[in-house]
């Protein structure tokens, strides 16, 4: 062959490719590896993001006077006379007591809407708790509206606000309220408004001559005509918002679908509606009275950016809420609700509790099925069954088992065990089991793992003093496999805990308000799991729900770090080395 | 003997060596003793000077073989067959160094042979000689051969050496009564028959040890011959 | 294997051998790993399987405490007696000849327990120990026994497991020793120490000599001459040379054994 220097040379070239080689597969596997852990925090972080505003929640404090004759209609002080309160009422009154200038009906619909009504229930638990309270004035802690939740959190709109020099006399202090100034103080609203409206108006004749473009290319027919006839209607439109912007400088109605305008000045609040005499005279209603009607050179135009109508927070329920908050009613703190109470149709009163202890019940049930039986099952397998046809066919459906759909179980689940054996439908009993059927061939499969991890020489060592094979299974080899048959049992289980799509099937998706009680007797009560929860939310209508998504989501996860953690220490604590 | 070559080629290497040593080493004695006879019948002083000097070779083999016994057994750990080999080149070259030093001691003899007048004796010792001679080449032949027939044969052959000596003692014995002057040299001679008969011991105790080496089993040692009642001045 | 292999058997063959192996074939499913073994083991010393891996000696020293019954496809036949009784009887429990016979493996493999707990497992499930006191005698006699009870006795309670190697095989031995066998059966026991720790387990066998019937599977022929009284050469399933170790090893009258243990083995 070669000799040795020129075999040394050989080795030499190759040397440098073979050390970019590894390089390069160093540099994918780094890469692969920032990469996961960047879509990671890129997950965590946004549902970590979103679930901010779930973990804090603003609470109105109101006194709240418990008059004897509405809480205790009957005057016997007896449970059921106070449970018949009308506690909503005092709720309604203690509000209005903050706002007197509120009369008509609408308003105080809008008023009321600020807190949700089921909180006159837990007036009612705390009065019937303590009877005591009845006569008195208390301050009464409640979540307020979701909206005004996410008011509060600056997640419905952003506001500006003017300072205004110039000086303004309004024409009262309550109602109509007409605002003069001596300089065009609010000729710049104007112009926005007709700038706002001349381009609405440009909009919609783009849109008119795009529909006659359209229909010129069309046959005539009744889809031709109905595009001529809806780009008529833009147009007549986009003819009523010119003729409204031409005379805008000298007169503008600032309608709800314009951003929203209000005069802060000596107290009090005016939504301004129209603008008169070239922005000299602004006229709206006092959303909150004003102190006095004295000119005032130091006061505020509020711009609050998205228009009513985008909303579903009014601007009377803006100022309110503002109203409360600098009164020192509103406190923010950590939303305890998320975590004490059960399901609730308002996002502001509901929490994970009781699915929280669905998921426990349901788990207590599956690892009181899946994990002796799983266990015994692989160490019937492994150590004692002998090796023929139906053992092997057996291990092969166990391993099949374990790739079998989840829904699959549920399916099952609910052939069998609601509709054959009549249990009760929603129950953690019949979830637990249908999760204990799903996670079995997982506990078997590692179980089985850990026993043939064990070393044959222990079993040797103590079939060889003379043990039995059930004394050597159970006194040395079950021992040292112990750790890892915890381990894959409590992965299983915590694969099990965030399953959804089996429950689902046996109606564990059901809306449940009341939490179920830890006791035995919840086992059959009707109950829903985390997973469960998080999928209701997330098709919840409110806003305020896909905060608590996030939240229950990271909740479920803190969950199953907990379970995983668990696995690690017992591990650790239990793990020999031999 | 054995037809597989050792796993370990070395160690085969090594024994081979031991035995060729062995082998040359017996041929080195053999000849040393056949040297020495002539030199007593031929009162051959120069002769018998080149045997004396060659005997220091013959003992330096012996200490080289005795290395060689101690390495294989400290090193190689030597089993059965192999075993048997290093034990028995130790022992042979023992009796090998053991024939080397009774050649050189008859070479000494004839220094004083020489002085004395010649005599007829010579016929008797050079015709033990030859026997003994004899024994020793065939035994060195069975040990390198590994004919276990052959190793017999001169192993039970030694009891003629012992008839011869006996013979040569009587006769030697009434020429010393008849002439008190050849008392002398008659002496010298006994000396130099009880050494070939030492000789012929000796190559008995090779071919025992060819036996062993070949069989494993020791050779079932004659019923002692009754020898002279004199004792030993060996 | 198709013609049948006459065993050669040296002339001190024991007159009431402790344990007598008779046609002894195993098979493991279809395969014969041991064909047709028969000897008689004497009491009360020393007997060494030899032969190259896969010679079978490992099978036919398990075949004395049934060890192979734990092998789901392997299979005895023949004769293996114990003082004249029969070992491969159905009435024979493996538990109570296990107790009889205990065994040592290549591997040092003490539970993952206390010194004192490896001990008294044995005495322990056999019910040997009426009290905690017996128990502490038998487990200081086997370790006095097994020569370990000096270096361990002030830490009985430590995990057997952090013993040096050789000491784990004397641990082993002495737990053996616990349940007071009548034969010791030893697998390779020192393939796994370093030769100071083979040269105390070996005094350790010989010791052991006095009181046991010693049956040690080797693949060392040194150790075999070492420490066995009696020496058995096993090639391709088949007992091939039987008889004192002294003979064997100086004088084998088969030539495979000759071969093997002078190392020509082709």
């Amino acid at each position: 062959m070669t000799d040795a220097t020129s075999i040394r040379e050989a080795v030499e070239r190759r040397l440098a490719k073979r050390y970019r080689a590894e390089a390069r597969f160093r540099s994918f596997g780094i890469a692969a590896i920032c990469f996961a852990i960047a879509v990671l925090l890129l997950l965590l972080g946004s549902i970590g993001y979103q679930s901010i505003s779930a973990f804090t929640v603003n609470e109105l404090s109101l006194p709240v006077t418990l008059e004897r004759e509405r809480v205790d209609p009957r005057g016997d002080g007896s449970p059921e006379s106070l449970r018949a309160g009308s506690y909503n009422g005092i709720l309604q009154d203690a509000l209005r007591e903050q706002f007197p200038s509120v009369t008509e009906r609408a308003q105080l619909r809008e008023l009321f809407a600020l807190y949700t009504p089921l909180n006159a229930a837990r007036l009612l638990n705390e009065v019937a708790e303590n009877p005591g309270l009845v006569g008195q004035t208390i301050y009464f802690d409640m979540p307020i509206s979701d909206h005004a939740d996410l008011y509060l959190q600056g997640r419905i709109t952003d506001s500006v606000r003017a300072e205004q020099s110039v000086a303004a006399s309004p024409s009262g202090v309550s109602g109509e309220v007409s605002i003069r100034t001596d300089e065009p103080a609010f000729a710049s609203l104007m112009a926005a408004a007709q700038n706002d409206l001349t381009e609405r108006a440009e909009a919609l004749e783009r849109r008119a001559s795009r529909y006659r473009n359209r229909a010129e290319g069309m046959d005539a027919g009744s889809a031709a005509e109905r595009l001529i006839s809806d780009a008529a209607t833009a147009e007549a439109q986009a003819e009523v918002l010119r003729a409204s912007a031409a005379s805008a400088l000298e007169e503008t109605s600032l309608s709800s679908d314009l951003q929203s305008r209000l005069v802060e000045i000596n107290g009090g609040v005016v939504k301004v509606e129209t603008i008169s005499q070239g922005g000299r005279v602004a006229t709206g209603r006092a959303l909150l009275p004003l102190v006095s009607a004295d000119a005032a050179n130091s006061w505020t135009i509020r711009t609050i950016e998205v228009p009513e109508t985008e909303r579903r927070f009014s601007d009377a329920q803006i100022v309110w809420t503002d109203a409360l908050a600098d009164a020192g009613l509103v406190t923010e703190r950590f939303n305890t609700y998320l975590f004490t109470n059960a399901d609730s149709r308002e996002p502001e009163l509901a929490g994970v509790q009781g699915a929280l202890i669905g998921s426990i019940l349901t788990m207590f049930v599956t690892m009181l099925l899946a994990v002796p039986i799983g266990v015994f099952t692989a160490i019937y397998l492994e150590e004692f069954a002998p090796k023929n046809k139906l053992t092997d066919l057996i291990e092969v459906n166990i391993n099949n088992l374990a790739a079998v759909p989840s829904i699959v179980f549920g399916l099952l689940g609910l052939a069998v065990f609601i509709n054959f054996f009549g249990l009760p439908r929603s129950a953690p009993l019949v979830g637990g089991m249908v999760l204990a059927l799903m996670t079995l061939p997982t506990v078997i499969i590692s179980s089985r793992a850990a026993l043939k991890a064990v070393p044959p020489s222990i079993r040797e060592a103590a079939l060889g003093v003379g043990a039995s094979r059930t004394q050597t299974v159970f006194h040395h080899v079950l021992p040292l496999a112990l750790p890892g048959i915890l381990t894959g049992s409590i992965i299983g289980l915590a694969q099990a805990l965030g399953e959804t799509a089996p429950l689902l099937m046996i109606g564990m998706v059901a809306f449940i308000a009341d939490a179920p009680s830890l006791a035995p007797g919840g086992l059959t009560e009707p109950a829903t799991v985390m997973p469960v929860q998080i999928y209701l939310w997330s098709d919840g209508a409110e806003r305020a729900f896909e905060a608590r998504t996030a939240a229950a989501i990271i909740v479920l996860l803190a969950l199953m770090i907990a379970f995983n953690a668990l696995a690690v220490f017992l591990r650790r604590r239990f793990e020999k080395r031999w | 003997m054995n037809v597989q070559p050792h796993t370990v080629k070395a160690f085969g290497e090594e024994l081979n060596q031991l035995s060729s040593d062995v082998a040359r080493m017996g041929g080195l004695a053999e000849a040393l003793v056949a040297d020495c006879i002539q030199a007593v019948v031929r009162r051959d002083g120069d002769l018998a000077a080149s045997i004396i000097d060659r005997d220091k070779q013959v003992d330096v083999m012996e200490r080289e073989i005795e290395k060689r016994v101690i390495r294989i057994i400290a090193l190689r750990q030597p089993m059965a067959t192999d075993l048997r080999a290093t034990i028995a080149a130790y022992r042979i070259s023992h009796d090998l160094e053991r024939i080397g030093d009774l050649a050189k001691n008859i070479a000494r003899r004839t220094h004083v042979l020489n002085e004395s007048e010649p005599v007829v004796l010579t016929r008797g010792v050079e015709r033990m000689g030859k026997l003994v001679v004899g024994h020793l080449h065939d035994t060195l032949n069975a040990y390198s051969s590994g004919a276990v027939d052959e190793a017999v044969t001169a192993w039970r052959a030694d009891e003629e050496v012992d008839e011869h000596y006996n013979s040569l003692f009587r006769e030697l014995l009434t020429y010393m009564m008849e002439d008190p002057r050849m008392i002398s040299s008659s002496t010298q001679m006994l000396f130099v028959a009880k050494n070939l008969e030492r000789i012929g011991d000796h190559c008995t105790n090779i071919a025992e040890m060819v036996h062993y080496l070949v069989t494993g089993e020791e050779l079932h040692r004659a019923p002692p011959v009754p020898k002279s009642d004199l004792s030993d001045p060996a | 294997m198709t013609e049948k292999i006459q065993t050669v058997y040296h002339a001190n063959q024991p007159a009431n051998p402790k344990v007598a192996l008779d046609g002894v074939d195993v098979f493991y499913g279809p395969k014969q790993a041991v064909f047709g073994v028969t000897m008689g083991i004497p009491d009360r010393s020393v007997t060494a399987f030899i032969g190259p891996s896969g010679c079978g000696k490992s099978t036919v020293l398990r075949t004395i405490n049934r060890m192979n019954d734990t092998i789901d496809i392997a299979r005895v036949t023949g004769s293996v007696k114990i003082d004249g009784e029969e070992v491969n009887a159905k009435d024979v429990d493996p538990v109570i000849l296990r107790a009889r016979v205990g065994m040592v493996f290549q591997k040092p493999n003490p539970f993952p327990k206390s010194i004192y707990d490896n001990i008294a497992y044995g005495p322990r499930i056999h019910g040997l120990a009426s009290s905690k006191s017996e128990l502490d005698d038998i487990v200081e006699t086997s370790l006095k026994k097994a020569g370990l009870w000096n270096e361990v006795s002030d830490r009985l309670d430590q995990p057997g497991t952090g013993l040096s190697g050789g000491q784990q095989q004397r641990l082993v031995i002495a737990r053996a020793i616990a349940v007071s066998p009548e034969v010791i059966l030893m697998d390779e026991p020192c393939s796994a120490l370093d030769p100071i720790a083979t040269a105390k387990i070996e005094e350790l066998i010989d010791e052991l000599r006095e009181n046991y019937c010693i049956i040690i599977v080797t693949h060392s022929m040194a150790q075999a001459a070492r420490v066995s009284q009696h020496t058995a050469f096993f090639h391709l399933g088949d007992l091939v040379e039987y008889g004192g170790t002294e003979e064997i090893f100086t004088n084998p009258h088969d030539q495979r054994t000759q071969d093997y243990i002078t190392g020509r083995f082709g």
